[in-house]
């Protein structure tokens, strides 16, 4: 890899990764509110998208093993910018950064019952989000009544999947969802009905 | 050696970074935050760093607290409910210093507050955050000390050892001896310590619409409620749980409804009550 | 009114920073302590607040003293603030404190032995009479001062010389990265490597103490000073873009290696065991008492029974750092009011329930 060629990561580290954690916290607070990451700059090579590269840029590091199907020009510039090594498999990377169907929930990092905190966080790149409408009505933490979510680009069968990941609690992975420059997020608590 | 740091231009400490800790340092803080906001009430250990100033006068909240922080948000830092007391001027001054960020008394007007002992009157609203100073946040450290037990009894959700406590307290006394740090169950499924907060507090921690985040520093540990979630203060059926505050009213705003500080006036048994959280005092004496 | 002067505030918190710096300076008409004279003439304390401040640094930590008025837990927390800060540009090779060029070396197992007994700068054998021709601030004249054996360049190990014969157990050697307590939290169990790290900043006060309790018999040890030595050693680093490792400066360090009696397993005979003991600077009491406890610490691992309190791990760890245990301490002087408010309204509830009670049972 080049690398001249790849193209600059966050141009204030300190600002901008402050900006995208909060955007990322209060995605995660509150479950299918959609939230837009501050990094206008950002241009990752294909496919990542500016929000799952920022994502990344703002919590991977040396300490976090990272899975991708994003190919090798998205791997080498992650690598080159957060020092996060690659995972050998799913089920080693804390970070799993799906631009494709996403690997299966329980083949990844789960946890244990005495360290739930040591599970996988997946990053899921779709097609689009959008909140208020349709899609899938959420509740858990951090959702007063009912948060709605439509997401478009994720498989067929997904929300039983995420049901099958809420019954594990307090194992289980936790989602970001990722589409141009919006993040939504639920964290393994989130329940799921789907109303089309 | 370098020589004394100086405030930069930028309205921050020259020589060190925005909020004082490296950026690896936030982003590991960062991760575990996600986390804990993950698992409601869980504690997770985190690689607690030796800040500037000592454990015990708020390292945990204060690393929280500069990991969350930015440029944009307005910090209020209380302690004893109060904007006054030596330790929250100190630590509202660290953040001016280190961060440049826009501070308050408001509660209304701040994005973030730290707080040690307290929560504010003025309920909280969405979007802003409450840090709290944990001393110790393990909720069973005095009935099992040993931290590799405790964490094998949440793994379990056995809390049997404090059910028991209480129980034995109704027993004796008629009630729970327990007043400040009184235990909570977040979301039906961890016991959690609201840190030593008085039981008088503890119904705003119930469905709060604001994110609440625990740091302790010295044990290490990280952990959050997020908003909208059920805090329960353990009970009986037949002993439901009784926050308790002073018999009294304010002497400067007559509040009935606030927690009191008890203030002696003389050696022959004269007091006086006081609003503990000064910013509501004053609003409510303003308003009048 | 009293209250307000009770929450101080920005004004009181100044005031009490001019009278510390007031206090720290003394006497205006004595001259100032240079940093450099407390390098020089309180070198042990320099060594106490590097070992426990976990900073090699001599001058920071001298100026840590200065600044702390000589308390020396303080100036060890001052040492770590700042340690903290500092970027990490790599780590060293493990030292080797075989090569260490010996200042003081003394072995009580061996009469004599390769490399020979050196006392070095020991208060050992002084005799504890106030000095007070020290009590002159004028330099007294010194008689010279003795050349050092040039012999003392090679020093084995005493446990290398039993380990040959069989009779030490052997420390496997790994590659493994050791973990570090400074990045991560500790947990328990925890490992060899990670236990000498908390001990290593461990405060010497509280580590002496438990030492002595395993003397005492809790903890059953019958421990041999097999070798204690202070001297330079020197300090590699294996930058990956080399490929070999370079030489980047010499630090004084103590080694205590205590041996211990060991009563065999089902696959093991019976031999010795090794507690070990490594500070930095000049720091001997600290370093025997490390041994003293390491060893105590490996009891679950060489299957002896576990029940002393310097056997306890979690006991052991959790409390040994000056830093931590003097903010939990010292934090209870900050204001508790809240808490006591609730505290006081709880117990004049329960004696106002209990009251009642008993005028109920005695008008029955």
């Amino acid at each position: 890899m080049r690398a001249a060629a790849l193209s600059p990561g966050l141009s204030d580290p300190a600002t901008d990764a402050q900006g995208c954690f909060r955007a990322l916290l209060d995605a995660m607070s509150r479950p299918g509110l959609v939230r837009r990451v501050p990094v206008a700059e950002l241009r990752p090579p294909a496919p990542l998208s500016p929000a799952a590269a920022a994502v990344l840029l703002t919590l991977a590091d040396a300490a976090t093993p990272v899975w991708t199907d994003a190919g090798a020009d998205a791997a080498a510039w992650l690598a080159f910018h957060t020092g996060c090594p690659p995972a050998a498999s799913p089920g080693d990377a804390a970070f799993v950064l799906a631009c494709g169907t996403p690997p299966p929930l329980d083949a990844l990092m789960q946890g244990t019952d005495e360290e739930p905190h040591r599970s996988a966080t997946v990053v899921a790149q779709v097609a689009a989000l959008e909140a208020g409408r349709g899609g899938w009505r959420l509740s858990g933490p951090g959702i007063d009544a009912a948060h709605r979510l439509r997401v478009s680009g994720l498989p067929e069968g997904f929300a039983a999947r995420w049901a099958a990941n809420r019954a594990v609690f307090p194992r289980g992975v936790d989602l970001i969802l990722c589409a141009g420059r919006d993040v939504a997020a639920l964290p393994r608590t989130t329940a799921i009905v789907e109303e089309g | 050696m370098s020589a004394a740091p100086e405030v930069a231009s930028g309205g921050t400490l020259a020589g060190y970074n925005f909020a004082y800790l490296d950026e690896d340092t936030k982003r590991m803080i960062r991760r575990a935050l996600l986390k804990a906001v993950a698992v409601p009430g869980h504690q997770v250990p985190f690689g607690s760093r030796e800040m500037p100033l000592p454990y015990g006068w708020g390292t945990g909240g204060i690393q929280v607290t500069a990991s969350v922080i930015g440029p944009d948000d307005t910090l209020k830092v209380i302690d004893q409910g109060a904007d006054d007391t030596t330790n929250a001027v100190s630590i509202r001054r660290f953040f001016a210093r280190v961060a440049g960020v826009a501070t308050t008394e408001r509660t209304a007007d701040a994005t973030v507050i730290q707080t040690r002992h307290r929560i504010p009157e003025t309920p909280l609203r969405e979007g802003q955050i409450l840090v709290y100073q944990v001393p110790m946040p393990e909720p069973l450290f005095r009935l099992e000390p040993r931290v590799a037990e405790t964490r094998r009894l949440h793994a379990l959700g056995d809390y049997g050892l404090m059910h028991v406590k209480l129980y034995e307290d109704i027993a004796r006394r008629g009630e729970v001896e327990i007043s400040y740090n009184y235990p909570v169950m977040v979301n039906g499924r961890y016991l959690m310590s609201p840190s030593p907060i008085p039981a008088f507090d503890n119904p705003k921690m119930d469905r709060m619409p604001a994110l609440q985040l625990f740091g302790a520093g010295r044990e290490k540990r990280i952990y959050a409620v997020p908003p909208y979630t059920s805090v329960r203060s353990l009970d009986f059926e037949d002993h439901p749980f009784r926050p308790g505050r002073a018999d009294a009213s304010c002497a400067l705003c007559g509040s009935r409804e606030t927690y009191l500080d008890e203030v002696v006036t003389d050696d022959r048994g004269g007091r006086r009550f006081l609003c503990s959280d000064t910013d509501y005092c004053a609003e409510r004496r303003a308003d009048r | 009114m009293a209250y307000v002067a009770v929450k101080g505030g920005e004004r009181a918190i100044g005031n009490a920073h001019a009278w510390l710096d007031e206090a720290r300076r003394g006497d205006p008409a004595l001259p100032a302590l240079s940093v450099r004279q407390i390098e020089e003439q309180m070198s042990l304390a320099v060594d106490r607040v590097m070992a426990e401040g976990a900073c090699y640094d001599r001058p920071l930590a001298a100026l840590a003293i200065k600044q702390a008025r000589g308390d020396l837990i303080e100036a060890a927390f001052l040492l770590r603030a700042y340690r903290t800060t500092l970027p990490r540009f790599g780590a060293s090779t493990p030292l080797d404190t075989g090569a260490m060029r010996v200042r003081r070396r003394v072995s009580a197992t061996y009469k004599d032995l390769p490399g020979g007994q050196v006392l070095g700068p020991t208060f050992d054998y002084t005799h504890r009479l106030l000095d007070f021709a020290l009590a002159a601030d004028e330099d007294m004249p010194r008689p010279p001062m003795p050349e050092a054996q040039a012999d003392s360049a090679v020093a084995p190990r005493v446990t290398g010389l039993l380990a040959q014969e069989g009779l030490m157990a052997a420390e496997p050697a790994s590659d493994a990265e050791p973990g570090d307590l400074t990045r991560e939290p500790l947990e328990i169990p925890a490992d060899r490597p990670l236990r000498l790290q908390a001990l290593a900043r461990g405060d010497e006060g509280f580590l002496l103490g438990l030492g002595y309790s395993t003397q005492r018999g809790y903890g059953n040890a019958h421990p041999f000073v097999g070798e204690l030595r202070m001297g330079e050693v020197a300090v590699e680093i294996a930058p990956p873009e080399l490929g070999f490792a370079v030489e980047i400066g010499d630090i004084v360090v103590t080694e205590c290696q205590m041996v211990n009696q060991f009563a065999g397993s089902r696959n093991e005979p019976p031999q010795f065991t090794r507690g070990y003991g490594l500070v930095f600077g000049q720091g001997e009491r600290k370093a025997m008492a490390v041994a003293l406890v390491d060893r105590a610490l490996r009891a679950r691992e060489l299957g002896e029974e576990v029940g002393a309190p310097a056997q306890d791990e979690e006991f052991v760890l959790y409390h040994c750092d000056n830093v931590e245990a003097t903010g939990f301490v010292e934090h209870l002087k900050l204001p508790h009011y809240v808490d006591f408010q609730s505290e006081l309204e709880k117990l004049r509830a329960i004696r106002a329930a209990a009251a009642t009670d008993a005028r109920r049972e005695a008008a029955e």
